[in-house]
């Protein structure tokens, strides 16, 4: 990986071309909602980027997998890049809910299961890097990484399962209105586009953001092998 | 049987009385790895002293935080208890698997014939023991302290429940935390956000059997519980090798 290949610089262009269609489509094109209004365009964008965030997860979960059965180094550098992207993004995801919840529910925040269960991820994600920065050994810290990678993966659906079973037994909290009557709307076809389109926009870049890291972390394991040839000489 | 070479005649041969003679092997020494935990601490009582006065100053600290008057005290109980046990128990496996490490004894055990799994089982089983007399003691504490009768069976075995799966996974993240630079407060930022489920579903059903609701309400948290409890042990069990491994 010594010079930026050319499919990483096409896949820069295509991926900043396609966002800026991608504002364009939910921002202009994208049909008003009927009772919502504006405010519901923020849902395109906070739905892609909570599955990004959800699929970064997924892939720390499964490199991790494979870095212990097979030892080898590149797996880790992808959950690590991976790691990091998910958790950008899965905050984007509670920020944007958010700033949706507040003129649609007249709150902030709400203990509804999703949201809860967002909020958990991100915290697992957190402690992830904490673990990772507290270990000196590289070969360690994939291991552990990867370890707690699984564990923390394996708890999400358990953690949104027993949330889903307490609001249901229990009636919704006093202050917030019921989530389900307020905020849901059937998307017309125009909408579904625009959804799906944000989508792939999210994913693309996420791809992207995801090489771009992995090259840098070659370059800084480059530069500390230097570093110690050089202490060493 | 005539026609296969004589080794795997051998082989199959010797199989057979092995596996029965493993097995034992196998529990003899999670059996020792337990005992080894329960005598170094009936001898220094320091984890189970720490761990004990803690839940007390915890208790006694709830008391303010919340204005436990005689209704309210009923809903939340069983919240303060769960509280009081997820945090003591911090304390208990911290110091438990830093004994290990510190003193060298998790080398020894490597070194020995023994399966990693069953280091694992050990040292969860011997948590597990300390956190039961732990909540042993605290359960008639809080009884008296605040006039409410907690010898219920259905409460008992919650709290069993709830301490074995708290226990399994504990332990596994105990191990990763304590070889880490930021060993202590590394735990409960590792351990809270995967034991949300479990601590959950602890709440709600520890409070269903005090307030003496229908078993049928009760039964969907019990069955988080059982499934957490499995699903835990046995992923720790699977990747507990990793996480020693030099």
């Amino acid at each position: 990986m010594e010079h930026k290949p050319k499919a990483l610089t096409v896949l820069n262009w295509l991926t900043g071309a396609v966002f800026v269609v991608a504002l364009y489509i939910v921002l202009i094109w994208a049909p008003q909602e009927a009772i919502m209004g504006d405010v519901q365009r923020v849902f395109y964008f906070h739905v892609s980027a909570g599955w990004v965030g959800a699929l970064a997860f997924l892939v720390t979960a499964i490199v991790g997998g494979i870095y212990l059965a097979r030892g080898e180094q590149r797996w880790d550098r992808v959950a690590q890049a991976s790691v990091e992207i998910g958790v950008v993004f899965a905050f984007i995801n509670i920020v944007t809910g958010s700033i949706w919840a507040r003129p649609i529910w007249n709150t902030w925040w709400t203990w509804d299961p999703r949201l809860v269960t967002a909020t958990i991820m991100e915290l697992i994600y957190i402690a992830y890097m904490m673990l990772r920065r507290g270990i000196e050994d590289p070969d360690r810290r994939a291991r552990f990484g990867a370890v707690y990678s699984i564990v923390g993966f394996i708890s999400v659906p358990l953690t949104f399962l027993s949330i889903r079973i307490f609001r249901t037994i229990h009636p919704i909290v006093v202050g917030s209105s019921d989530p389900a009557a307020l905020g849901a709307f059937d998307m017309t076809v125009d909408m579904r586009v625009a959804f799906f389109f944000s989508l792939f926009t999210f994913t693309l870049l996420y791809i992207t953001l995801l090489w771009h890291r992995l090259r840098l972390q070659v370059k800084m394991e480059k530069i500390e092998e230097r570093k110690l040839r050089a202490l060493s000489s | 049987m005539s026609e296969m070479p004589p080794t795997m005649n051998i082989t199959e041969q010797k199989i057979e009385p092995r596996a029965n003679g493993s097995l034992r092997a196998y529990l003899r020494s999670i059996a020792a790895i337990v005992w080894k935990d329960l005598a170094a601490e009936f001898r220094s009582r320091e984890l189970i002293g720490a761990m004990l006065v803690f839940a007390a100053l915890v208790i006694v600290v709830f008391n303010f935080a919340l204005e436990l008057d005689i209704r309210t005290r009923e809903t939340v109980t069983s919240g303060v208890l769960w509280v009081t046990f997820a945090f003591a128990g911090t304390l208990g496996l911290n110091r438990s698997m830093a004994i290990e490490k510190d003193r060298g004894c998790l080398d020894g055990l490597l070194l020995a014939p023994v399966d990693r799994s069953a280091i694992y089982f050990g040292k969860a089983i011997g948590n597990l023991f300390f956190m039961l007399i732990v909540e042993a003691i605290i359960l008639p504490m809080y009884s008296v302290l605040y006039n409410v009768n907690l010898f219920q069976p259905g409460l008992i075995f919650v709290i069993l429940l709830g301490s074995i799966g708290y226990t399994a996974v504990g332990t596994l993240l105990a191990s990763m935390a304590v070889q880490a630079r930021t060993r202590d407060v590394l735990l409960p930022i590792l351990l809270f956000p995967v034991l949300i489920p479990l601590l959950l579903a602890a709440v709600k059903a520890s409070n269903g059997f005090l307030q003496g609701f229908e078993i049928a309400e009760i039964m969907p948290w019990v069955n988080i519980m059982i499934a957490y409890d499995v699903i835990f042990i046995a992923v720790a069990f699977m990747v507990f090798d990793f996480v020693v491994e030099e």
